[in-house]
């Protein structure tokens, strides 16, 4: 299974994933539209990215979710209808959504992040 | 199936196109009006007046009926109407249980106007194929099925001669019919009734949604007050919609930014806190079984009792065994409330489709009650046969519950018998009897067509026919204005009997349902607490109909602080939400004041509208004593230790050395007088005269003086 595996420990909170993911993903420098969140608690950095775990496929009312043959959870955006259960209900609170958009969105391990990350905190695991 | 054979006996009787728009702040601005008896199909303008006055739903639903029909209407003359209607924020999909449909009608069981709320996803596709109601009118000469297409702006009434009439199997040709792929099922939406509906009052609507992990039909019921029974009358077999498309945004709501932040928090509210609480995802309603039974208020053998030592039988564990369980058995999308729940193979064991493996919906608590403990049958196989078969059938599963029970009082007394009933031994319990009612009712044979007439017509006939006594008859026969009690035990608290007697259809409990509140919290000591519940309670009710949203998300899930708000009762967050999400969609800013105004408009004026239909006033609120206090010896020695202590401490009674005959009558007489000064303090909160009848200055107060509003109320004053 493929996905995105972090450490924390690592990270120093530059917030260049964030960037790179949206830039990628909406082709604009918005850490709000990133399918990754760094945030800082007592000097700490706390990582939030989709771990693959697929809790919300079974959750989706449009079956517009689901699994693609490297193991990575993907949303099916011509089926999603825009409930945002999903966004609710991820127990790593990892589904993201932004208004400017009525489907919600999510890490698909495509490593772009990773390859930028100037401290080694992010990696693609096979 | 044969779907080829079908669909080549459809003949197409009238056809209509249109250009399909966009919705307006969840508003199309226009209605649909079907004439059957004239093959007519129309745009109609929804205007301003309507909108500010009735909000949508219900609201619009009676606005329409209330201008096709005169006080002569009866509910199986052509002019009656059904209309169907989702209400402006109905469609939705971030906030839980927006899916809902409201349903009018003029009754067959009680002569007025009814309202039924329903899930499934009929309302919201009809929305987004631009119509904000749908009007049904006239009678086909020959069974016709109405197809909407909401893509392509098409509108057809086919005659429709092979498909069945039983809504498992009709609803399921319809899909074949109208689906361009099997992908396309899930497109599509039927309402729908069963065979029974041509032979009972109290028919009911399905409203289909395509349950895509189970590759099923699924039907939602419009239940209440013999719709289904009047859509049969109509020859009407079903009402196609379809529409492809559903996205997130399609009431383009004025604020999509708060509609999503509101639905995302209420998700996490769920998500957090259904676990701990009620459990619907995994339960549905069933979890009210053994809350119900633990506080004396589950219906037992018509009402008498209101708990059972096998009421464990039929309680949450044993549904759970039973259930295919899903994590997205919401009646529309969004609803992560989750509540549908469903039951996989079930093979049936009786009637025309006995040996046949089903899909089918899950008993709801009402179902379980009805069917179940108030017949004094506690076999959940029994209950989930008796759902299926009433859903098919097009039968309401509350009515047919409490039909059968006092059917079952009246068998057990000696009032009717085996020669009567054609050989069916009803005593509680009987479950093949039950079953075999049920079966006669869909072939139109036997005592299921008594049966079928409902409590009300019943006691007029045993009187009738058979000389039996009308005062016991009336104690015992748990209706209101015609309609059968929906299934709570309202005996020991007088706000809900009250809430069941007041409420303008007859007796359902989503008007109010007060009794924790007053019984067990005893947060209503006054008759003014009373009345002040009495009047906010069934006002915020009636908005989550206007609007097109589900009763269970608003309590049957609560923030994690609510129980230190200052009004817990009312769930203060959630009403926020509400008002929330209502202006979200509509660009308006309402606040809670005029959201139990917005209310009180359409709730005034189905009041008036009852007047209007010869009903309304305060005779019609009389409710009959078994929901007020024990009416037979056996009934008041099972409480005795209560019902003592209560003529003790209330009255000042000294109750040793009195016979239970004596007791039973000074708790009546107290009772009774209670349950009318609960009537005079509820219509005077409500502003209206003491029969009953709104005051002119109410309805200047709430704009709700229309001028043939105020001639109805001027002349009944
Ligand atoms: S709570 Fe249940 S009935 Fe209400 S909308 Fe959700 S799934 Fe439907």
């Amino acid at each position: 299974m493929k996905k995105l595996v972090t450490k924390e420990d690592s990270c120093t909170a530059c917030g260049t994933c964030e960037l790179v993911c949206s830039k990628t993903y909406f082709k604009e420098e918005n850490r709000e539209k990133a399918c990754i969140r760094i945030e800082t608690a007592n000097g700490k950095s706390k990582i939030t990215t989709c771990t693959q775990c697929g809790e919300c496929i079974d959750l989706c009312p449009a079956e517009a979710i689901y699994r693609d043959k490297n193991g990575v959870v993907r949303i099916k955006k011509n089926l999603c209808a825009g409930c945002f259960a999903c966004v609710g209900f991820c127990p790593e609170a990892a589904m993201f959504h932004h208004s400017d958009y009525i489907e919600p969105y999510k890490c698909i391990a495509c490593g772009l992040c990773a390859k930028e990350c100037p401290s080694g905190a992010i990696s693609i695991e096979e | 199936m044969n779907v080829e054979k079908i669909k080549a006996a459809h003949k197409l009787l009238a056809e209509f196109k249109y250009t399909p728009g966009k919705l307006d702040k969840g508003y199309a601005n226009k209605s649909l009006y079907i004439n059957v008896s004239e093959n007519k199909i129309e745009a109609k303008p929804v205007t301003e007046m309507m909108k500010e006055k009735f909000t949508g739903g219900r609201g619009f639903g009676l606005w329409y009926l209330w201008n096709a029909v005169t006080p002569e209407t009866k509910w199986n003359d052509p002019e009656n109407e059904i209309i169907i209607s989702p209400g402006p924020v109905g469609g939705i999909t971030q906030y839980p249980g927006a899916g809902k449909s409201l349903v009018v009608s003029l009754s067959p069981l009680t002569g007025s106007v009814m309202d039924s709320n329903v899930g499934g996803h009929f309302g919201p596709l009809l929305k987004f194929s631009g119509w904000d109601a749908l009007e049904l009118q006239g009678k086909a000469e020959k069974d016709v099925v109405i197809f909407i297409d909401g893509n392509a702006g098409i509108i057809r009434i086919e005659e429709a001669p092979e498909e069945a009439l039983d809504s498992h199997l009709l609803v399921e040709q319809l899909y074949e019919i109208y689906a361009d792929t099997p992908e396309d099922k899930r497109n599509i939406s039927v309402v729908s009734t069963g065979a029974a509906a041509e032979h009972i009052l109290y028919g009911m609507l399905n409203f289909s949604l395509y349950d895509t992990r189970r590759k099923a039909v699924r039907l939602k019921q419009a239940g209440r007050g013999g719709i289904g029974t009047v859509l049969r009358d109509k020859k009407v077999k079903a009402i196609v919609v379809k529409f492809k498309g559903v996205k997130g945004n399609l009431n383009n709501p004025a604020d999509f930014a708060a509609l999503a932040k509101t639905g995302i928090k209420m998700h996490k509210e769920i998500h957090a806190g259904d676990d701990k609480q009620c459990q619907m995802r995994v339960r549905g309603t069933t979890y009210l079984v053994k809350i119900m039974n633990d506080y004396d208020l589950l219906p037992v053998c018509n009402f008498k009792y209101g708990s059972h030592p096998d009421g464990n039988k039929i309680a949450a564990p044993k549904w759970i065994e039973n259930f295919n369980i899903g994590k997205a058995d919401g009646c529309w999308y969004g609803c992560t409330l989750s509540c549908s729940k469903v039951i996989c193979d079930y093979e049936l064991k009786t009637g025309p489709y006995k040996g046949q493996k089903v899909v089918t919906d899950a008993p709801e608590y009402e179902t379980i009650a009805g069917v179940g403990s108030n017949c004094g049958i506690f076999d959940p196989q029994f209950i989930i046969e008796a759902n299926f078969y009433c859903d098919t059938y097009g039968v309401d599963t509350i009515s047919f519950g409490t039909t059968t029970a006092f059917l079952m009082e009246c068998y057990e007394n000696g009032i009717i018998n085996r020669q009567i009933t054609g050989g069916l031994d009803l005593r509680f319990g009987n479950q093949d009897a039950a079953m075999e009612l049920l079966h006669q009712m869909a072939r139109g044979e036997g005592f299921g067509r008594i049966a079928g007439l409902g409590v009300r017509k019943c006691k007029e006939l045993f009187v009738r026919e058979y000389g039996a006594g009308a005062a016991f008859l009336n104690d015992i026969g748990m209706e209101v204005k015609g309609l059968e009690y929906a299934e709570y035990v309202s005996k020991e608290s007088l706000v809900q009997q009250g809430g069941f007697g007041m409420a303008n259809k007859g007796p359902q409990h989503d008007e109010a349902w007060l009794i924790f509140m007053d019984m067990v919290n005893n947060q209503l000591p006054t008759f003014e607490n009373k009345a002040e519940a009495l009047h906010y309670f069934p006002m915020f009710r009636t908005w989550l109909g206007l609007v097109g949203l589900c009763k269970l998300p608003w309590n049957d899930i609560v923030p994690e602080n609510n129980a230190q708000t200052d009004e817990p009762a009312k769930i203060p967050e959630h009403v926020q939400n509400y008002v929330d999400i209502f202006n979200a969609v509509t660009g308006k800013n309402i606040d809670k004041k005029e959201m139990i105004l917005q209310s009180e408009r359409v709730y005034n004026f189905q009041k008036v509208f009852n007047i209007k239909m010869g009903f309304g006033t305060r005779e019609h609120d009389k409710i009959p004593y078994r929901s007020v206090g024990p009416v037979t010896v056996e009934e008041y020695e099972s409480r005795q230790d209560r019902y003592d202590s209560q003529l003790k401490e209330l009255l000042g009674m000294e109750t040793e050395g009195k016979s239970t005959e004596e007791k039973l009558k000074a708790l009546r007489e107290y009772r009774e007088a209670q349950y009318e000064k609960l009537v005079d303090a509820v219509y005077e909160r409500r502003g209206w005269t003491p029969n009953g009848i709104p005051k002119l200055e109410t309805l200047q107060k709430l704009g709700i003086d229309l001028p043939e509003v105020v001639e109805v109320v001027q002349k009944s004053l």
